[in-house]
């Protein structure tokens, strides 16, 4: 009994040092791609933090809204200001999960699939979204994190006035590229 | 009891285990935060453009951007249906602006009101903003400078060109209160080389105060008021006395375009002749229908080097 007793101990401590790793970014590149007949137009935004928790698949994103770049300073302003307003909602955040996370294996190098889901949390609504992505893993460590999905931003009470309606997409496809770093180094 | 210990141990150890992966999970999104360095928010669109109305506002052009602007002012109102209410006449100021820098801009122009050619520098001096830097106001300062090319009133006396000169310095300062409201307080040097008579200063101290209300995301109304400091000017102007100007107007946003529609006492559209100039008195009708129209073109784009390295 006293044996399994230390076990338990002994064990609950190893996993908690266990625990501690995270991997880390905060200059993380997400970019959004809207194409119509008229125009196409592209937001660069390399200012995204991000933590994925080795201990369960955690993953989250912190996205500051004004650091997204165009090529029209007119277009990052009506986009700021009048679409998703920057000023009372400076971030967008997701907080999930990935899904089969327990079937990856760290100590294997390569690319692999995940499923995520999670809570996208942008102009003051949650929604519940799930979609694909890649880990690419190197030395133990989660090195890169790459998903290209689709956001139509009338779920997320984004309205776009009629009169520029036929310049912006319907569904505006969002690439994320995440180049980690182990946390705390 | 030996078992009965070890299963509140166990009971323990595991509820300990369970709140704190808990709390663990609960905090990744705050950890992240933690982790994020404060950044500055600097304040933008105090302004729909670079015009409240007949005055400069603190916004400039951003850089690459090319701005192509035409005002318009009518006659007066005053005039009745037989001038069709001002719309029989008008006069003309075409006009570009460029963003050197997202600070420094320039401009030239060109009035058909006494044929003057100006042109203009402007810098935003300091930025409104929170978070890491904070600035309660945003400041630009201005430097204009107006050509009359019209010919000599009495040509037979020896004119010279430095004669057809004026200059004007302000510095406007404004603060965004909140999302739809801000005002703007512009002190001005109007130096004119150039006077009526002796009694008639050189140089004349205007005061402006802008203001803009959004309705909503693409409609604004703006009004502006210029008030002359007395002292600097003494003489009418066309047999008229020259007034404070003072102009009311709606701001319209369409992609590239902003139009601005407004009523003013005043005909011209530089410093010089709004500020020191205006002679039109709104109690009597004597008030002009205007316009001004910007389109915008990004001619250079700051950002494409670094969207090509990924």
């Amino acid at each position: 009994m006293k044996n399994l007793l230390i076990l338990i101990v002994f064990s609950t401590f190893f996993s908690f040092s266990a625990d501690a790793q995270k991997f880390f970014t905060r200059d993380g590149h997400i970019s959004f791609f809207s194409s119509t007949p008229i125009e196409d137009i592209q937001a660069d935004n390399h200012q995204v933090s991000s933590i994925l928790n080795a201990e369960n698949g955690e993953i989250v994103f912190s996205v500051l809204m004004k650091g997204f770049e165009f090529e029209k300073a007119l277009m990052e302003e009506h986009f700021n200001e009048k679409y998703v307003h920057s000023d009372e909602y400076p971030k967008t955040t997701f907080k999930g999960q990935i899904n089969n996370w327990d079937e990856i294996d760290l100590k294997t190098d390569g690319v692999v699939e995940v499923l995520v889901s999670g809570i996208l949390s942008m102009h003051g609504v949650e929604k519940e979204i799930t979609q694909t992505g890649q880990l690419t893993i190197a030395d133990g460590v989660v090195t890169e994190a790459i998903s290209t999905f689709d956001i139509v931003p009338e779920e997320y009470d984004v309205k776009i006035p009629s009169i520029v309606r036929e310049n912006i997409a319907e569904k505006v496809q969002v690439t994320v590229t995440m180049n980690y770093e182990l946390y705390g180094k | 009891m030996e078992n009965n210990t070890l299963f509140r141990f166990l009971l323990i150890s595991l509820a300990l285990l369970a709140t704190t992966a808990m709390t663990a999970q609960d905090d990744l999104l705050d950890m992240l935060e933690g982790e994020e360095k404060e950044t500055t928010n600097y304040t933008i669109a105090t302004f729909k453009t670079t015009k409240v109305i007949n005055g400069h506002s603190i916004e400039t052009n951003a850089e690459g951007v090319l701005m192509f602007i035409v005002g318009h002012r009518f006659g007066r109102v005053s005039g009745g249906l037989n001038e069709f209410i001002g719309l029989d006449n008008a006069t003309i100021r075409l006009g570009f602006e460029y963003g050197i820098t997202d600070r420094l801009d320039i401009g030239i122009g060109r009035s058909s009101f006494e044929k003057t050619y100006d042109g203009f520098l402007k810098y935003k001096l300091l930025r409104q903003s929170s978070g890491a830097k904070t600035m309660p106001l945003t400041l630009t300062g201005l430097a204009t400078t107006a050509i009359k090319s019209n010919k000599f009133q009495e040509p037979g006396r020896e004119n010279y060109f430095t004669s057809r000169m004026y200059y004007s310095f302000s510095l406007l300062a404004a603060r965004k209160f909140n999302k739809n409201f801000s005002m703007q307080l512009s002190p001005m040097l109007v130096h004119r080389n150039l006077v009526e008579t002796l009694a008639d200063q050189n140089d004349v101290f205007v005061v402006g105060l802008g203001a803009r209300y959004k309705l909503s995301g693409s409609l604004a109304v703006n009004a502006e008021y210029h008030y002359i400091v007395p002292g600097g000017i003494e003489s009418q102007l066309y047999g008229e006395d020259v007034r404070n100007a003072l102009s009311l107007g709606v701001d319209i946003e369409t992609g590239g375009h902003v139009f601005q529609i407004h009523l003013t006492n005043s005909r011209g559209m530089i410093e010089k002749l709004f500020a020191t100039e205006t002679t039109g008195s709104w109690l009597e009708g004597d008030f002009h229908i205007g316009f001004n129209i910007t389109r915008v073109f990004t001619v250079y784009d700051k950002h494409k080097k670094k969207r090509k390295n990924g």
